[in-house]
């Protein structure tokens, strides 16, 4: 397998202090000032030029904040956060209005090259130089809506979705130009008052990316958003909110990497997903923030609330995640199965390695009736990392005929890390039908002296076994996503045996 | 210089000596069998060969091709010729048995410094090889071992070592589990890679499996040595007397 082999010699190349991505972007930046107060929060709402009511908004989520506490019942460790001392916004310095990616500026593209994120490529050959009445090329095409920092720096394939009535934009211009939709959906799902993190992402959020696909529309491009955190100490809370109407259908991509620092940083993110009678979305994420280093320092802190509601009947939403990164993940992609028919899926790969530490699972909450739900867990655990899975399946007194199947499998490598499964069912409703299977697993010695015995090195073994105990969830990302995915995973791993 | 010399090995697992003073020559050319009662070593023998972690090698050495093997990892091993069909084949599930076959081949040719066969050309190697060994095409889509049953893991092994081309190959019970077609095709295969270059070391029980891959040595191994070595007529006593015989040289 050329990827695996490609990866493993990538891996070699770098050590857990070299992180790959770590580097930084010399752009001068404007910040606000540091630490959280009503002033922070009007800074931010100024800076967005937004109108009275989002600043309201933010407000009022800011206020019932501080009556809140931060939530202790996750398996993770970490040092007390002082809020006080985090900048909460900032943004690379707007040069001028852009129309192609040949006006940002080069630091920026630069960046986006040494990630290995075809920006450029991805214009070049998808967008200007192809010229009016020429067919569009058959392979998969991807608009990338590329958050640097907390401010959106480009869109492409703009006009394209536009011809589709496809709005994809930053959400700091969706609360400018479409008022009426965001003040409709913003906060339906994931309201301000939800938990400590997504109601601090409420008060302080500083960009993000807005979709709407109109009524029957079947969105003509996989939508892509590459998040990047560069400022010293900056929280990145960055908000997504994706509305599928009636009939239609979206596929969103969403990947990040972050550079190295020593100090750890705060991630706050909360994804909203509204999708209508008969509409399907599908959200696939690609996380690798910087993990820390070898002796367990640094890294991101990502407490992430991502909600979909399958608002209409026969709707659909189904997660995909890929998370190597951060120091601490406290995630968990939830669905709500409202309509009548609807159905929730959740495929997710959580690697852990040195001191990582992963809370991840779901909860799919079924209120319609014949409701379907499917959970596929692959937890990896190596180093001296913690994986747990955290799952809520639940079946309302109404939901007649909801079922769900959940599948939740744990590997080892090595003795010092350890896997956790927490499942919790509840049915109100003998209808109801929820089956849970789950395993653990160690890589077995056999196994590995199998492959080495047939010529792979231990580190190649290790990938091989692992992105054969991963396929299923895999073979659910897009292609280019698949692979990109499969290589962060055996470098994720790099380290874990010998 | 011999290919394999094995000198005066003893070999410890968990405290336990199992091999207790073992010597072994392999030339090129030859085919040397191995027999001897459940629990004799045979298979402690071939793993030490091929470098499986968990022995400890407490006295004696391993020369192939007048170099130290138990300096090398056991990639290095296969890179330089080793290859050993394991009497248990494991599973790996969700890793297609085409991938795995081509992952290692181009491991072992990158570690050789040869260039990595591209998919095309392996694609037709590959099924050539497997077409020669009767073994279905479908099942090299499938998982390494996933749901194969007995007869089939070993008709793996045998592809394998078909597709590798080693310089040593060592057969642990490549026999247990095929029936009598299957084993002839599987000798077939043996025999086919049978050459002045290449040596194998086949391990059975069975004297039926020596009628169709014809050793050119037989050795019995008792308790942790070889106690006895002499010609293709050795496996046939055997087959009449047992091991008995042995039980007190040892
Ligand atoms: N990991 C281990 N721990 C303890 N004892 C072991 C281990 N591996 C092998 N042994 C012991 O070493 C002895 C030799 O085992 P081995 O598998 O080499 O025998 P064998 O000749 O291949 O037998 P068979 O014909 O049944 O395959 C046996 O007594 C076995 O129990
Ligand atoms: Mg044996």
């Amino acid at each position: 397998m050329p990827a695996v082999q490609e990866t493993v010699e990538r891996v070699r190349r770098i050590d857990v202090d070299q992180y790959r991505y770590g580097f930084e972007t010399l752009i001068e930046s404007d910040k606000a000032p540091k630490g959280l107060s009503e002033d922070t929060v009007a800074f931010i709402s100024a800076k967005k030029s937004e109108p009275a009511w989002m600043l309201e908004w933010r407000l009022e989520a800011y206020r019932r904040w501080l009556t809140m506490t931060e939530p202790k019942w996750a398996r993770v460790n970490y040092p007390k956060i002082d809020y006080q001392d985090l900048y909460y916004y900032s943004a690379p310095k707007p040069k001028k209005q852009v129309t192609s990616l040949d006006e940002i500026d080069p630091e920026i593209l630069k960046t986006y090259e040494k990630l290995g994120i075809p920006l450029r490529e991805v214009e070049v050959l998808e967008g200007v130089v192809r010229k009016d009445g020429e067919d569009a090329p058959v392979e998969r095409r991807i608009a990338v809506d590329a958050v640097f920092d907390s401010v959106s720096v480009a869109t492409t394939f703009k006009e394209e979705l536009k011809k589709a009535g496809v709005i994809f934009m930053p959400i700091s211009e969706a609360i400018r130009e479409h008022p009426e939709l965001v003040k409709k959906y913003l906060g339906s799902v994931v309201p301000t008052s939800d938990n400590f993190f997504a109601t601090l992402n409420s008060a302080v959020f500083s960009d993000g990316s807005f979709v709407y696909v109109p009524p029957g529309v079947r969105c003509p491009m996989e939508l892509s958003t590459y998040f990047r955190i560069n400022e010293r100490n900056t929280g990145q809370f960055e908000r997504t909110l994706i509305i599928a109407d009636k009939g239609s259908y979206v596929s969103y991509l969403e990947g990040c990497t972050a550079p190295q620092r020593d100090e750890n940083q705060l991630h706050a993110a909360v994804v909203e997903l509204v999708a209508l009678d008969d509409a399907e979305i599908k959200y696939s994420t690609v996380q690798n923030w910087y993990p820390g280093n070898s002796e367990g320092l640094g890294g991101i802190y990502n407490f992430v609330t991502k909600r979909g509601d399958c608002r209409g009947k026969n709707s659909k939403i189904s997660w995909t995640q890929v998370e190597t990164g951060s120091a601490i993940t406290w995630k968990y992609p939830s669905c709500i199965l409202r309509g009548d028919n609807s159905r929730g899926e959740f495929y997710s790969i959580a690697i852990s390695n040195g001191f990582q530490q992963v809370d991840s699972g779901t909860k799919m909450l079924h209120l319609g009736k014949n409701t379907t739900s499917r959970i596929i867990s692959k937890g990896i655990a190596a180093g001296r990392s913690q994986n747990t899975y955290r799952g809520l399946v639940t079946a309302h007194r109404k939901a007649t005929g909801a079922r769900n199947f959940t599948a939740c499998d744990s590997l080892l490598i090595g003795d010092k890390c350890g896997a956790h499964t927490v499942p919790y069912v509840e049915a109100k409703n003998s209808s109801a039908l929820f089956e849970h299977e789950a395993t653990t697993s160690k890589i077995s010695e056999d196994v590995l002296f199998y492959c080495t015995q047939r010529g792979l090195s231990q580190e190649e073994a290790v990938g091989l076994v692992v992105n054969g105990f991963v396929k299923d969830v895999l073979q659910q990302l897009p292609m280019e996503f698949a692979v990109e995915a499969q290589k962060l995973i055996s470098i994720s791993l790099e380290g874990s045996v010998g | 210089m011999p290919l394999l010399e094995v000198k005066d090995l003893t070999v410890r697992v968990e405290d336990n000596e199992i091999l207790h003073g073992l010597s072994l020559t392999v030339n090129k050319g030859e085919v040397h069998a191995i027999m001897g009662p459940n629990g004799s070593g045979k298979s402690t023998l071939s793993h030490v060969i091929a470098g499986k972690p968990d022995y400890e090698v407490t006295g004696g050495e391993i020369l192939f091709n007048g170099e130290d093997l138990l300096e090398m990892d056991p990639d290095e091993r296969a890179a330089k010729g080793v290859f050993l069909a394991f009497q248990y084949p494991v599973e790996i599930p969700g890793v297609a048995t085409m991938t795995f076959l081509r992952t290692a081949l181009n491991a072992q040719r990158k570690a050789r410094g040869e260039s990595e066969l591209l998919t095309p050309a392996f694609l037709k190697k590959a099924y050539e090889v497997a077409d020669r060994l009767n073994v279905p095409r479908d099942m090299l889509k499938r998982g390494v071992n996933v749901g194969f049953s007995g007869g089939e893991k070993k008709r793996n092994e045998i592809l394998q070592m078909a597709l590798f081309e080693p310089s040593l190959c060592i057969l642990d019970e490549m026999d247990s589990g095929l029936d009598i077609d299957a084993l002839r095709v599987a000798a077939d295969g043996v025999n086919a890679l049978r050459s002045p270059d290449r040596a194998m070391v086949v391990i059975t029980h069975y004297q039926r499996l020596l009628n169709y891959v014809v050793p050119d040595f037989v050795h019995v191994m008792s308790k942790g040595r070889v106690v006895k070595s002499g010609g293709k007529e050795l496996a046939l006593e055997l087959e009449a007397s047992g091991y008995t015989q042995f039980e007190d040289a040892a």
